[in-house]
């Protein structure tokens, strides 16, 4: 293997193909979000140590009065350089999440990618889903691309994607809990039947979560407090970018079957007894 | 003329377009969208686009989120 082979080629031995949303091609399989940071500095280190390609935000009220000279997120995260992902956090029904999503399309000059959220109550933020159908067949059919937040719930994934959807964004556990990835078997279940790129997104608390989701063959991670909340968000970052790649590979490589009882590594001939 | 902006009670000089509106907010050259009365109305008709009394406009730009 040459040094400069690049992953992308055939020829290397850990060739992988690209995530590919909507027709575009990603190489990295990490999608995070610009929540929670100290600071716009501290967003634009992380996002960087990240090696994300496709960034979320979210579309809120401008505020009154405020500092007009404070940098806006997307001077720092600037479009050109990166995939930006308008989600609908904070809508609890579809009409919000439509609105938001027109509103993100006009603000982003007519990017029609968007991360589709709708929630159900403010405890768990658990995904509403019979709201989120309904929202999704709205935006699809107004020619929106919709990476959808759901439920692992199989049949739902699989219904969102014959819907339309570019994209299905089960949850690992609830949204900011950081309690990792909660029924590993139904994520396998989503993925057995799916055709669109299925991302965990929220729940994955430290690397190793997202290593076991990438792991079970899911096509990406997207996550925001492990990062933000992390002791040195920077570090973190770093942490998850190398959490995907390695679960990535590990997927593509094949793990070794379990078994119950010891194998030796060593040969059992010649020993000298 | 007295409107909504973003929820709050806000005045105008009548006559004011919604350019107007984003130059009183120092958002000139930013990145904004803007609804007038739950209908976005696009950034190439701002300069010509007349605030009525009694408008609901909402200005949103992008900010840090999951």
């Amino acid at each position: 293997m040459t040094h400069d082979a690049s992953l992308s080629s055939p020829l290397n031995p850990l060739h992988d193909e690209p995530l590919i949303v909507a027709g575009k091609r990603y190489q990295s399989r990490l999608l995070v979000g610009t929540g929670k940071y100290k600071d716009l500095d501290e967003t634009r280190l992380a996002i960087e140590a990240s090696g994300a390609e496709i960034v979320t935000v979210a579309v809120r009220r401008t505020n009154i009065g405020q500092n007009p000279d404070e940098p806006n997120l997307l001077d720092v995260i600037s479009p050109e350089k990166y995939t930006i992902l308008p989600n609908t956090a904070g809508c609890y029904n579809a009409k919000d999440a439509v609105r938001t999503c027109r509103l993100a399309r006009e603000l982003l000059d007519g990017h029609d990618l968007v991360k589709l959220e709708v929630l159900g109550d403010q405890k768990t933020l658990y995904p509403n889903v019979t709201e989120t159908l309904e929202a999704a067949e709205i935006l699809i059919k107004d020619g929106f691309k919709v990476m959808v937040y759901t439920t692992d719930d199989p049949l739902i994934a699989l219904r969102l994607e014959e819907m339309g959807c570019v994209a299905v964004m089960p949850l690992g556990a609830p949204i900011g809990s950081g309690l990792g990835i909660r029924n590993p078997y139904n994520i396998q279940l989503i993925l057995e039947n799916a055709k669109v790129p299925i991302l965990v997104d929220a729940g994955v608390g430290t690397a190793s979560d997202a290593t076991i989701a990438m792991e079970l063959g899911c096509h990406g991670v997207l996550m925001n407090t492990a990062i933000a909340a992390a002791r040195e968000p920077v570090r973190m970052a770093h942490a998850m970018r190398l959490a995907v790649e390695s679960g990535r590979q590990a997927y593509l490589a094949g793990r070794m079957p379990r078994k119950l009882y010891a194998s030796a590594s060593s040969p059992v001939h010649g020993l000298i007894s | 003329m007295n409107i909504t902006l973003n929820g709050l009670p806000f005045e105008l000089q009548s006559g004011a377009t919604l350019l107007d509106v984003i130059r009183v907010l120092e958002l000139e050259g930013k990145r904004y969208a803007i609804e007038v009365n739950e209908e976005i109305i696009p950034r190439s008709e701002h300069a010509d686009y007349q605030v009525s009394p009694g408008d609901d406009i909402e200005v949103v730009q992008a900010i840090g989120g999951g």
